[in-house]
């Protein structure tokens, strides 16, 4: 299955980058996870949700850290048990509808980093740990790959099934109810959703990084976008192609993929905001 | 939009009590509310009116009866509710157009995969009906405050409602857009039969529309038409002697 589509690959795409199957899962797995965050980054950016998913991506340490106190054998598996977990936590507080929403999600978010260093770092271990952090793209296997595709297809399933009634419940949650949606049900599976694909991700694009992943493209495409569907669009893009010119430039350059994914997505937001001022809106 | 009159007669709220926190928010509250008039609810910030719509709409769990009765005096069990809220706190910059907005409540296609011929149709026949078919387009964050209400309002109707519930929609509104809103909704209640309630602090207005006032506080201090209830005591001492001039 593999060998075919490397073979697909090798036709397609004839770099000299992607000469090493590495590369090519890498690529795949770039390929396979950028369009799901681009998605879901349009809601995250319009719910004004940037830093709760900020807040979320560092929970992957205590995850991991508890995931070992436990003696959990998968990091993923602790990893997805405690984002979700947290995940539905911060929401439920979101929705008392608190003033102090912020200061409560930056709680959480240092609770959270420092309960995991703090179990990561025992007996001075922590090196071994710090891959979590920029993340390696790289090591990305054919199974790996599996999950992320799985991922995908059930993540654009539940968008499909859930954004109407999440668009409506951001706009406001009294209409949305009136109109029959159930809006904290639909909340929480949004949250539920970011927090899944955020953790698959994080092996692959690093705790400092994956929440840019999230916002950047999103933020850039809402800048150029008239409509929801443009939104989607433009989001997508330009999460896909600034994955792939990041990962090509960190080969390039010998450097980290998920930093110049990154980089490539905040210039395209400079771009997006010159664009938009050209355009008079 | 079709000829529509609905099944419902009247709304019949009795003993309705909403408390919070230890907190008395409202307490037996007793009214009708009758299709194809336009009741209107005055009353004082803090008096409870939005805490009233809220358990009407069955968002807080309350005290008290609330039954939804036909001409027949039989129960209705499910009402169809059109609300209108008081305002809408959303990010102004979010890529989404009015027919983005009304897409979404309408059908389950999801509107970041586009609009369907067909929805953008009954986008555009809702949009009409309220005078504001020339907003389809527009991103929501770029209407003013009465070209949202009519966006509102044209999503409250669709489908048609039994009960249409508007909270204060006239405040942040121009005067030629509130015109133009108040003559929408009186239109729409001889035409479709509809049960209005309607919170309002503009009393001159009140005066002039509205078939059936309830002044709130806490509770109801008093009731009927306008003329008499501004006459009341009660009505002095929330609004102050002389404000029924305004």
């Amino acid at each position: 299955m593999m060998q075919t589509i490397y073979a697909v690959m090798d036709a397609l795409l004839p770099l000299e980058a992607l000469e090493f199957s590495f590369m090519k899962n890498a690529l795949l797995a770039i390929l396979l996870l950028t369009p799901l965050l681009g998605l879901l980054g349009t809601m995250a950016v319009n719910q004004q949700m940037a830093f709760f998913s900020d807040a979320l991506g560092h929970s992957a340490l205590t995850g991991i850290g508890l995931g070992i106190v436990l003696g959990v054998s998968s990091d993923l598996v602790s990893m997805l048990v405690f984002g979700v977990v947290w995940a539905i936590l911060i929401c439920r507080i979101r929705q008392t509808g608190s003033a102090s929403t912020d200061t409560i999600i930056s709680v959480f978010s240092s609770t959270s980093i420092a309960a995991g260093l703090l179990i990561l770092s025992r007996g001075g271990g922590f090196a071994k740990y710090s891959s979590l952090l920029i993340g390696d793209v790289l090591a990305v296997t054919p199974s790996d790959l599996g999950l992320l595709l799985c991922a995908l297809v059930i993540g654009i399933v539940l968008w499909v099934v859930m954004y109407n009634s999440l668009l409506l419940s951001s706009i406001n949650a009294s209409l949305a109810r009136s109109r029959g949606v159930r809006t904290r049900l639909t909340e929480c599976a949004f949250v539920v959703l970011v927090a899944v694909a955020v953790m698959l991700a994080i092996k692959w694009v690093g705790v400092l990084l994956i929440n840019a992943m999230l916002i950047l493209p999103a933020a850039a495409g809402r800048n150029l976008a008239r409509n929801s569907r443009q939104h989607a669009l433009w989001s997508v893009i330009i999460a896909l192609v600034c994955g792939v010119a990041g990962l090509l430039s960190a080969y390039a350059w010998d450097t980290s993929a998920g930093a110049a994914i990154v980089l490539y997505a905040a210039a395209c937001y400079g771009i997006s905001l010159g664009a938009r001022h050209l355009m008079g809106r | 939009m079709p000829e529509h009159h609905c099944s419902l007669c009247h709304i019949e709220i009795d003993g309705l009590s909403v408390s919070r926190g230890g907190q008395t928010l409202l307490h037996d509250v007793s009214m009708h509310i009758h299709c194809g008039q336009l009741t209107v609810l005055i009353g004082q910030n803090g008096a409870g009116k939005t805490t009233l719509i809220r358990a009407l709409l069955g968002e807080l769990p309350h005290g008290g009866v609330i039954r939804h009765v036909d001409d027949h005096g039989r129960d209705i069990p499910h009402l169809r509710t059109g609300y209108v809220p008081q305002h809408l706190l959303f990010d102004r910059e979010m890529p989404v157009t009015v027919e983005d907005f009304l897409a979404a409540a309408f059908t389950r296609r999801p509107v970041w995969t586009g609009v369907s011929r067909k929805t953008r149709a009954r986008v555009r026949e809702a949009l009409m009906a309220v005078e504001a078919a020339d907003l389809a387009q527009r991103p929501l964050g770029r209407c003013s405050g009465g070209e949202i209400q009519r966006v509102l309002l044209a999503l409250a109707l669709n489908p048609a409602p039994d009960l249409l519930v508007l909270d204060e929609p006239v405040s942040g509104v121009d005067q030629n857009g509130l015109k133009m809103f108040l003559d929408t909704v009186l239109r729409l209640k001889e035409t479709h039969h509809l049960a209005i309630l309607l919170v309002s602090h503009d009393l001159r207005l009140v005066r002039e529309y509205a078939d059936h006032v309830v002044l709130l506080d806490k509770t109801v201090l008093c009731q009927g038409a306008a003329e008499a209830v501004f006459a009341t005591p009660a009505f002095d001492a929330v609004f102050g002697q002389g404000r029924e001039d305004k």
